[in-house]
């Protein structure tokens, strides 16, 4: 499972988890890819994704590499800061380890690089049919 | 028309694409062909911007097939999958996606407009079936597009190809994405092709817009193609009650008057046959 991957994902279709982001990532096996740069991708990514939480993680499982703190102002030009990005959303790659939910701590295994987020049907989030809107 | 059985009706998705099932998507050509030309097409359907790497969801990416398109377009995907025989055979491929086991139903565990757009080939037919007690095919549908929705960027689309058994389960799931704030509807490829027929669904987020013209029209209305001819047949099947007055009707008839307990005359060769002209 890449960064990137894990950027995204959110437990809120847990019953009581109103946000459920970002996931906890303890990693117990991490691989590093070779994975074709494509900056146009990148650069459109980065407003998109939630730069502190790609941050934190990379910090937590120790593979920041060089990757700045905070967005620079210029990114979408800046070469070095693109390709550190690139490095950390799809190169380092979570074999095994697992998600832990940050509001009720169910944790989600990674086994094989494939993140197991099924749950039960007692922890699955009732919905409200009526007004269209879930909570 | 012989009648292949359907796999929703076999086993839960889960059971059904085991490592046997799971490992023709990755060694039959014709499946892998069809399959591809099918994904080809939802992503014609799903109008990215050209030239541009998106970011996509696959619902029910299976072994990633549909992602070897997506990837051939430069574009960037994520696959969910209920099935982790069909997964293992993704990575044994090594897909350029990502890979995640999830059910859809349960809903899509994304943060808000992640996504550019969405794509399914073959999936949505196993969410109109309880293969649990606890499911609820209408509730289960309900929650899936509409966490899917909140997923998709403003003007992301969803495309669906999908294999609907009635024209009540293409009701109920236009219905429900209807209610989780979609627009669009279903489009029929070659509708006078009992083979070549192709349902997709196409939803939009940002505002109603025409549909896509369907393939092999001809300039005639897709909507009217659908037929209840298999429906038909299938309840003159084996389910079904026989023809009224029929010997057979008649022997159900009396079977069940002897299961109440009731006085019923013997089976015979006379039973259930007509009067001969004497009377």
């Amino acid at each position: 499972m890449k960064l990137l991957t894990h950027n995204v994902l959110s437990s809120k279709c847990l019953k009581g988890v109103s946000v459920g982001y970002p996931l906890r990532l303890n990693a117990t096996d991490i691989k590093v890819v070779d994975v074709d740069y494509n900056s146009e991708f990148v650069s459109r990514m980065i407003p998109k994704i939630n730069y502190s939480a790609l941050y934190d993680a990379a910090q937590s499982i120790g593979h920041l590499n060089g990757l700045p703190d905070a967005v620079v102002d210029d990114f979408e030009s800046n070469e070095d800061f693109l390709k550190a990005v690139h490095h950390v959303l799809l190169e380092v790659d979570i074999v095994s380890g697992d998600l832990e939910c940050p509001e009720s701590g169910r944790k989600f295994p990674i086994t094989r690089g494939i993140p197991n987020m099924l749950v039960n049907e007692n922890e699955v989030n009732e919905i409200n049919g009526s007004n269209g809107y879930n909570n | 028309m012989t009648s292949v059985r359907r796999p929703e009706h076999l086993a839960p998705p889960e059971v059904f694409y085991n490592d046997t099932e799971a490992k023709k998507y990755s060694q039959n050509s014709r499946i892998i062909e069809i399959q591809e030309q099918m994904s080809e097409r939802a992503l014609e359907l799903l109008t990215l911007p050209e030239d541009e790497p998106c970011y996509v969801l696959d619902i029910g990416c299976g072994s990633g097939l549909s992602g070897s398109v997506l990837d051939e377009q430069g574009h960037f995907w994520v696959g969910v999958d209920i099935s982790s025989a069909m997964l293992d055979v993704a990575q044994d491929r090594e897909v350029e996606g990502d890979l995640i086991l999830g059910d859809m139903g349960e809903g899509m565990p994304f943060r808000a407009g992640t996504f550019d757009g969405a794509i399914s080939i073959s999936a949505l037919q196993w969410l109109c079936n309880a293969d649990k007690t606890h499911h609820n095919p209408v509730k289960r549908l309900y929650k899936f597009f509409s966490t899917l929705n909140a997923c998709l960027s403003r003007t992301g689309r969803a495309v669906f190809q999908f294999y609907p058994e009635n024209s009540n389960q293409v009701e109920l799931i236009t219905s429900q994405a209807m209610k989780a704030g979609f627009y669009g509807g279903v489009v029929v490829d070659y509708p006078n092709s009992t083979k070549a027929k192709k349902f997709f669904l196409v939803l939009m987020t940002g505002g109603n817009m025409p549909l896509p013209k369907a393939l092999g029209t001809d300039g005639e209305s897709s909507s009217v193609a659908y037929s209840k001819k298999r429906e038909l047949d299938r309840a003159r099947g084996s389910k079904g009650k026989s023809l009224k007055n029929s010997r057979e009707w008649i022997l159900e008839k009396k079977e069940r008057r002897r299961r109440q307990g009731r006085n019923t005359r013997a089976d015979t060769k006379y039973t259930g046959r007509k009067r001969s002209g004497r009377f």
